[in-house]
């Protein structure tokens, strides 16, 4: 896998996001009030809300559009509604922060 | 004829008494009542909350005017009997009044002890007995000077909190070691003196009064060693005598107190004694748990119906302080023949101790954690062999043989018989008996049917969770919605808990009230930083991460991700600078939509967030700050054009919409405010369906609220005429303090006032002048925290990781 470091853990506050931008557009990389990291598309499978712009509450967001709830874990929309956002390997080294691009890649070939 | 009964005294005793024979024998008797108090029988022990200001005294009226009417019952209000005349059984009142009884029942009470040191006459010296003296001490309190509460025993503690919970500077004296040492042992006295400390209130244990001075009135308290210490209030509570000078003068047998035999009957056949004033099998009692047993002795007595018993036994003691959770139960000194097992857990501030003899629990002292208190009475009381779950008998009830930590599980457990409600000595059994056989489903409904939970309130919890264990799905818990998934709390008890606990971060209420989840979600987090900004405006360090989008970036989110951004313009009045500035940034950022908006200012759409910090830099240069047009906050105050132009105007409806604007910009508030000043009855301004508005007229300004306009439409009411704009600004101040203070997050104005009455708010911010001054105060004070331009503080690098991504990636290799 590819792993790109994107920047350290402290660029991100507790419980809140910030974007990554690559040419297949933002990846919204979250960190947890428990200092876990996760990476998703910033694209809310209902209208295309910037789920990095949510509410960041446990290992879960909430579309700042219409409230959906989205599981950073597995990228499923939580509750009754029902869709899912594609999620990206991202992992913690020391305080260096990393994705796995290739997976971006794939999906663009 | 029916016979006539006569009591003295209407205090809590006499008035469950008298339940009791209503319903045994209706018609029997003709009561007369004699009350020292001028007023009807109310719940004593509710005295503390009033006290605090957490309810208000017709919340604990037991019975009111009309239930004497219903019941044929005279009441002599306010009528102290001085003479009971045995050989022509009569009394007699002060006032005069003398009535003959067939039966007497001689219900006084007690009356609190004062210390016999000099300057203990001195005005602003109290007592803590009856309803004179809370609203003697809530007068005084309004000075927010200092109090000495002599006495740190359960009256002396809960009046220290009240007081303190009222403004005032407090201080505890007490003269043995540790506190409530009648009741606690010396490890929970000790915590208990940190928990009242930690609320502000200062505690001196081994201070032994020596004079109260004073010239002409209260200046302070002198301490035996020479300590001064000064102040305008002092209650003393340092115990109750039980009040039988009365029924010494009749003659009748009277040692501590008017000596009853176990059917509450006195050395006169014809007299009976109940309540604090009497005394049975030597014990006097000061908790209401066995006088109520005594009233009913005392009725099947009078109704000639079952042979009833006074028996003894132990009442567990509970502090109504909110925050503050003991409970003491029985004999806990130390003995060779009794054994111990405590558990302490300091972090949690938890301690408990059971003392046991013979395998069997004789006493309890629990603190921080009370839960289990029931069970360990269950057990005390039924001498349950302990033995085998000694292991784990401090643990509570949860870790006994496989039942789960479930509350309802653990109450499920409890044995019919085990008892719920100590005031009235209710048990589990009779309250699910009467869910049942009587159809109640709430919480009224089991007061009223039980009395459980009727009186000091302190088992509510045990008692819903018998209403759910009872009626399953169909239980609809008090209607009071939680605030979200993550606590059971509704948002008024939410808002209560935050103040009377002082919790000053988001994880502190979490931690203290319980929540079930680790952060909370997108409802409560935002309700919760508001609620801590409104109650700590000097302390409370805003948490950016708990605010919706567009109150973290300060502007609003549109649906395409970007970005639109409403500067101020003042009571909708601008100039060509101004304009020409909005101008220069629309070309410069390629702005695609400028916009007029609804509330009198310009509205600029579809900016990308990259570019937020640098239009709020050029437009801050024009001398721009944020319209917060994204807030639950002060919004706009439209204006029209008033007496410098139009020909109605009857005063500047412009400027005095400025000059509100610029007092109220940027406070936070439960939901948006939006406000209007119109000069004349016209209304132009449209000031009649606002937040809050104002109608110019020629006498002065008539300010209204409550309106809607959106999705509910709703004309205003009027809350009153002032003479002047300082009148208008300081009602309009006190009013939106009042709901800052008081409303539910994201409950407008008119649903606020809806939900606690036009007429209330009418009387606190606009009959009372003092309410409305510290209103405004407040209001004043938390905008000095408030009134910081959110953009000038981004455009100089606030919080710049949220207006550009961390890092691009990626697109070196895609053009390759
Ligand atoms: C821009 C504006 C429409 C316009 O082009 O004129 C507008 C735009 C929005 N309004 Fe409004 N309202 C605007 C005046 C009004 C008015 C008229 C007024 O203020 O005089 C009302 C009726 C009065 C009232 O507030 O009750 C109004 C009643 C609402 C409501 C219904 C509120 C209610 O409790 O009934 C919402 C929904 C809400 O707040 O939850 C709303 C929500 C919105 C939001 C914030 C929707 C959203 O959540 O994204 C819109 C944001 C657009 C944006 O990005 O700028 N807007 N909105 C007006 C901005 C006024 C300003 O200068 O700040
Ligand atoms: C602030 C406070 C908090 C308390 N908290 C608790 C608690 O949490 N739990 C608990 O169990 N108990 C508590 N108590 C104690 C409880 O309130 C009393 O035990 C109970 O009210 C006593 O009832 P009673 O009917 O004997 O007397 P009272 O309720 O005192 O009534 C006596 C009445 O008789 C009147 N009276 C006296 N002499 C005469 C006369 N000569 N002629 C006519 N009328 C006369 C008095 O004016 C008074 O109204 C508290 C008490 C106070 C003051
Ligand atoms: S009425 Fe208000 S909320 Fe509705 S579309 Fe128009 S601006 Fe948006
Ligand atoms: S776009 Fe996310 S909830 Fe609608």
């Amino acid at each position: 896998m590819n792993w790109i470091a994107i920047g350290s853990i402290a660029d991100i506050p507790p419980r809140g996001a910030r974007c990554v931008a690559t040419p297949q557009g933002k990846i919204a990389v979250f960190r947890t009030a428990d200092d876990r990291i996760f990476a998703i598309e910033d694209h809310c499978p209902h209208k295309g809300g910037p789920l990095s712009q949510g509410i960041v509450h446990g290992a879960a967001v909430t579309c700042p559009l219409h409230n959906w709830v989205i599981s950073l874990e597995t990228g499923k929309a939580l509750g009754a509604d029902e869709g899912s956002v594609r999620t990206i390997p991202a992992k913690v080294e020391g305080q260096r922060l990393f994705i796995a691009l290739e997976a971006l890649a794939s999906k663009a070939a | 004829m029916s016979e006539k009964l006569v009591i003295i005294g209407n205090g809590m005793a006499p008035g469950r008494m008298l339940e009791h024979l209503l319903e045994a024998a209706p018609d029997r008797y003709s009561v007369t009542i004699f009350n020292a108090e001028p007023r009807v029988n109310y719940d004593r022990i509710m005295l503390s909350p009033v006290l605090a200001g957490e309810k208000a005294f017709e919340e604990i009226v037991i019975h009111g005017d009309g239930w004497y009417i219903k019941h044929g019952i005279t009441l002599y209000k306010g009528h102290r009997i001085v003479a009971i005349d045995r050989d022509a059984k009569t009394v007699t009142s002060d006032q005069g009044v003398t009535e003959s009884y067939d039966r007497l029942v001689i219900a006084t009470g007690s009356v609190p002890f004062i210390i016999p040191v000099p300057g203990k006459d001195l005005p602003g010296v109290l007592t803590y007995r009856d309803l004179d003296d809370v609203n003697a001490m809530l007068l005084a309190a309004q000075s927010r000077a200092k109090a000495v509460v002599i006495g740190g025993g359960l009256l002396g503690l809960e009046a220290a909190a009240g007081l303190k919970e009222q403004g005032m500077d407090v201080t505890v004296l007490h003269v043995m070691p540790t506190l409530m040492e009648r009741q606690l042992d010396p490890a929970a006295g000790y915590l208990l003196q940190k928990a009242v400390e930690a609320r502000g209130i200062k505690v001196m244990t081994k201070a032994n009064t020596k004079a109260i001075i004073g010239d002409g009135k209260v200046e302070g308290v002198e301490l035996m060693d020479g300590t001064i210490i000064p102040a305008t209030l002092v209650v003393m509570a340092v115990g109750i005598r039980p009040s039988t000078a009365l029924a010494k003068e009749a003659g009748l047998d009277v040692n501590r107190g008017i000596v009853v035999d176990d059917r509450v009957r006195t050395s006169d056949p014809a007299i009976m004694a109940l309540g604090e004033c009497a005394e049975v099998g030597g014990h006097v009692y000061g908790l209401v748990a066995p006088l109520y047993e005594m009233a009913r002795v005392a009725a099947a007595g009078l109704a000639d119906g079952e042979d009833r018993r006074f028996v003894h036994s132990d009442t567990p003691t509970k502090l109504k302080v909110t925050g503050i959770d003991l409970y003491s139960l029985g004999d806990f000194a130390d003995g060779e023949d009794r054994e111990e097992i405590i558990l302490r857990d300091a972090s949690a501030g938890i301690y408990k101790r059971v003392v046991l003899q013979d395998n069997r629990i004789i006493g309890t002292v629990l603190f921080g954690e009370t839960g289990d208190g029931a069970w360990f009475n269950d057990l005390k009381k039924k001498a349950t062999d302990i033995s085998e779950m000694r292991d784990t008998l401090i643990f509570g009830q949860a870790f006994q043989g496989g039942v789960s930590s479930d509350p309802l599980a653990a109450v499920a457990a409890l044995a019919d018989d085990a008892e719920i409600c100590g005031c009235n000595g209710v048990c589990k059994g009779k309250i699910t008996g009467a869910i049942t056989a009587k159809g109640l489903t709430g919480l009224d409904d089991v007061r009223a049917h039980t009395k459980a939970s009727a009186s000091c309130g302190s088992c509510t919890g045990l008692v819903e969770q018998l209403l759910k264990l009872t009626l399953g799905e169909a239980y609809n818990p008090a209607a009071v919605q939680p605030m979200c998934g993550c606590t059971s709390l509704g948002h008024d008890d939410v808002r209560r808990l935050i103040k009377a606990k002082g919790l000053k971060t988001i994880p502190a209420v979490m931690q203290e009230l319980e929540w079930k989840t680790s952060c909370g979600c997108a409802k409560c987090r935002p309700a919760l930083n508001y609620y801590l900004v409104c109650d700590w405006p000097d302390q409370y360090a805003d948490d950016y991460q708990s605010r919706f989008i567009n109150e973290r970036v300060h502007a609003n989110i549109q649906k395409d991700g970007t970005y639109s951004v409403v500067p101020r313009m003042w009571g909708g009045v601008t100039s060509a600078d101004e304009l020409r500035a909005i101008a220069d940034v629309v070309d410069k950022f390629e702005i695609p939509m400028v916009k007029v908006t609804g509330g009198q200012r310009i509205d600029m759409l579809g900016i990308r967030k990259e570019d937020l910090p640098a239009v709020w830099a050029d437009l801050g240069k024009a001398g721009f700050v944020s319209g917060h047009a994204y807030a639950k906050g002060l919004r706009t105050v439209k204006t029209c054009v008033g007496t410098d132009w139009c020909r109605f105007g009857t005063q500047d409806s412009t400027g005095l919409g400025i000059r509100i604007e610029k007092f109220m910009w940027g406070s936070w508030t439960p939901a948006k405010v939006k406000m209007a000043v119109s000069g004349c009855p016209r209304n132009c301004a449209e000031a009649t369906c606002k937040d809050v508005g104002v109608v110019c007229v020629d006498s002065g300004y008539e300010i209204h609220f409550a309106g809607a306009a959106g999705l509910d439409i709703k004309g205003t009411e009027v809350l009153g005429l002032v003479k002047t704009e300082d009148e208008a600004l300081e009602v309009i101040g006190a009013l939106v303090q009042m709901y800052r203070e008081q409303a539910r997050y994201l409950e407008r104005i008119y649903k606020w006032a809806k939900r606690i009455g036009t007429a209330e708010i009418k009387k606190q911010v606009l009959n009372d002048a003092e309410k409305r001054k510290a209103y405004y105060e407040r209001f004043v004070f938390s905008q000095k925290f408030a009134q910081v331009d959110p953009w000038s503080e981004r455009v100089s690098g606030k919080d710049k990781h949220e207006f550009r991504p961390m890092a691009s990636v990626g697109f070196a290799e895609a053009a390759e």
